[in-house]
């Protein structure tokens, strides 16, 4: 069976739940983008971006005093958090720049929860000189201001969304009536493996050489296959990159880590796997945080690209199947993870990575005997570091 | 046949054309909007569209997403409308849709959904995002009852697209008259009369047509091609505007029907 099937689903996941303003756009985007899968020129153009612009292959740097501190696990650190940008968001982001060139689209636009994919898909705009316009929740436009600053820098307009939480989730609200409104000369770049079809398997296709480059790296290092990939997951782009490209590998485990800001018995988290029903928003069908009259529920996590009450229809898919496990880690935990790496490794992660490293610790006192891990590394935490000022 | 066929059946047999009045549920607050939907249908309005509130509305603009919000404080949900519109069926006929965006529906269940409309005298279920091909379940449900589905056409909607729209839409089809979202506009665009009429080639259902209407000239006009117009956002707009008025209920309902005449 292909997964998505036509249509779109993994399971009974994913879809295309939009106004009909937008279904004959989306019906041309699905064309263009699998009709650029054997193209290829595209690929050569893609690869190109990645490796020159970007700067890909990325390391798998083998965390030795990490490895040191957590005894029975040898943990190699999948370094996203090297890209230009300093996030795994910009391999998305370069990829879906150029089908909206092929489709002859001139405008840009985004939403941005922590800011990484904003900068990420301003970044691209530049590159390619388009208009760009970024999506912003009021509140994270506080948290996040430095990049905030980098995409101003950049060329793109920051429009503060002052509307329901006043974060991630009503940036996407604003960027889908954006777009059905100038349907016509623009393209929503979207950050996660969500969205309406085929937003969630472009997004895995082009995040997907994150796990394509740590297999074979992994492989050439250790001559066998890891025990354990480890991510955080947000909407659970990076965590989709990483895990794509091992599917098959029936003996490696997937762990998806996701966010429970102040518990997960408080309603106060992040964690839709853990907490969620399966319901609708921002066009796909997915694990959902929401009450009981099916309205959707307003997230928490320190980390703002983890504050979002969905999650890719993917993961609900891989849940369902037990093809991974999800688990989550609190905001202090995740403060932890984040002192525990910048101190022992010299590596300071992003806030929302902080989540996946924190879990390791966890993981240590699991397993038995010496078992490796790949944790994909998704961005660095220079962002964050006004935040963590006024915590720590 | 439901209410709205035979609303469109009688409309037909007179040479008129229906008006369709928007209002949120429990917007300013839930005794109000039964006052509403009965006094509307004195002031000439021919189908009734209630809107459940809904956290993230993304087919509407600001005057329908603060009307949801206020909505939603007041404590609405499925079940106080289906409450509301059994009060309502007491005292009128009038043809009643309801328009709510598809996860309130798909978690309260379509099955449940549609038995429990039917039971209260809702005519139709309007989705703003929810495509016929994801809506199999619940055409399939509403038609064993006999409650109307109606879909979407679109400006930017392909030929293709047209032939499952119609095919799909019973009661009425909601033609979007702009790509964009719900709320007041004072013009309407130059080739909407051209594209209804296009559309109108594949089907012999009637054609409402809905966002941005917001005075009687842009009804006039959308009514020398459509078979309706659907006034939302300008409706919504007169009820803040005499939101501490006593007579509320008598000036909206003045200003809806000279929306409508």
């Amino acid at each position: 069976m292909k997964i998505p099937n036509k249509t779109g689903h993994f399971g009974e996941f994913g879809g295309r739940f939009v106004p009909e303003t937008l279904m004959s756009m989306l019906e041309d985007l699905e064309k263009v983008f699998n009709s650029l899968k054997t193209d290829k020129k595209f690929k050569k153009e893609f690869n190109f971006y990645l490796r020159e612009y970007a700067g890909r292959p990325t390391n798998l740097y083998l965390a030795e005093r990490l490895s040191k501190h957590l005894k029975s696990l040898k943990v190699y650190l999948k370094r996203e958090d090297l890209l230009h940008t300093g996030a795994h968001k910009i391999n998305n982001t370069l990829g879906q720049i150029l089908v909206a060139k092929k489709m002859g689209k001139t405008r840009i636009i985004a939403e941005t929860g922590a800011g990484q994919h904003g900068v990420a898909t301003a970044t691209a705009a530049a590159l390619m000189g388009l208009e760009c316009e970024v999506y912003m929740g009021a509140e994270d436009v506080r948290r996040q201001a430095l990049n905030v600053y980098r995409m101003k820098l950049l060329g793109a307009k920051v429009t503060s969304v002052t509307s329901g939480s006043k974060t991630l989730k009503d940036a996407m609200n604003e960027t889908i009536r954006d777009w059905v409104t100038n349907v016509n000369n623009t393209f929503y770049i979207i950050g996660s493996v969500a969205g309406p079809h085929p937003y969630p398997v472009m997004v895995r296709d082009f995040q997907s050489c994150i796990g394509r480059e740590s297999r074979r790296q992994f492989l050439a290092k250790e001559g066998k296959l890891p025990n354990y990939l480890v991510a955080c997951v947000g909407g659970g782009s990076n965590a989709m990159g990483l895990f794509h490209a091992f599917f098959n590998d029936k003996k490696v485990k997937m762990i998806g880590v996701e966010a429970s800001g102040l518990g997960l018995n408080t309603d106060k988290n992040a964690a839709p796997l853990a907490r969620g029903n399966v319901g609708v928003l921002h066009g796909s069908k997915s694990k959902l945080l929401q009450t009981k009259d099916g309205q959707v529920v307003i997230a928490h996590s320190i980390a703002a690209g983890l504050d979002y009450p969905g999650v890719g229809p993917e993961h609900s898919y891989y849940k369902n199947i037990g093809r991974a496990e999800y688990v989550s880690a609190n905001d202090k935990e995740a403060i932890s993870g984040l002192k525990l790496l910048s101190e022992i490794e010299g590596i300071i992660p992003a806030m929302e990575t902080s989540h996946a490293i924190s879990y390791l610790e966890k993981l240590a006192k699991k397993v038995s005997g010496k078992k490796t891990v790949i944790l994909c590394l998704s961005g660095r935490g220079d962002k964050d570091v006004d935040e963590i000022k006024e915590i720590i | 046949m439901s209410r709205i066929d035979r609303k469109f059946k009688s409309l037909k047999k007179e040479n008129k054309k229906a008006f369709i009045a928007f209002i949120t549920a429990g917007d300013p607050d839930i005794k109000t909007t039964e006052e509403l939907v009965v006094s509307f249908e004195r002031s000439g309005v021919d189908i009734i569209e209630i809107g459940v509130p809904f956290s993230d509305p993304l087919a509407d603009g600001p005057t329908i997403q603060a009307s949801s919000q206020r909505a939603l404080k007041k404590g609405i949900n499925l079940d106080k409308i289906f409450e509301v519109v059994k009060r309502i069926r007491k005292k009128t006929e009038v043809p009643i849709a309801l328009m709510t965006y598809y996860n309130p529906v798909f978690y309260y269940g379509e099955v449940k959904f549609i038995e429990k409309a039917k039971e209260a005298g809702i005519d139709g279920i309007i989705v703003p995002d929810l495509p016929p091909e994801e809506a199999k379940v619940l055409i399939k449900e509403a038609k064993k009852k006999d409650i109307s589905t109606i879909f979407f056409l679109s400006p930017t909607t392909s030929k293709k697209r047209i032939k499952i729209i119609v095919e799909s839409s019973s009661g009425f089809i909601y033609y979007v008259a702009l790509t964009g979202v719900t709320g007041a506009r004072s013009e309407i665009s130059s080739d909407l009369l051209v594209k209804i009429k296009e559309a109108k080639k594949y089907t012999s259902k009637p054609i409402c047509v809905g966002f941005g209407v917001s005075n009687n000239f842009q009804v006039k006009k959308i009514c020398k091609a459509a078979d309706g117009v659907i006034g939302g956002s300008a409706i919504i707009n007169e009820i803040i505007k005499n939101k501490a008025k006593k007579n509320l209920v008598r000036n909206v309902s003045s200003f809806v029907h000279k929306l409508a005449s």
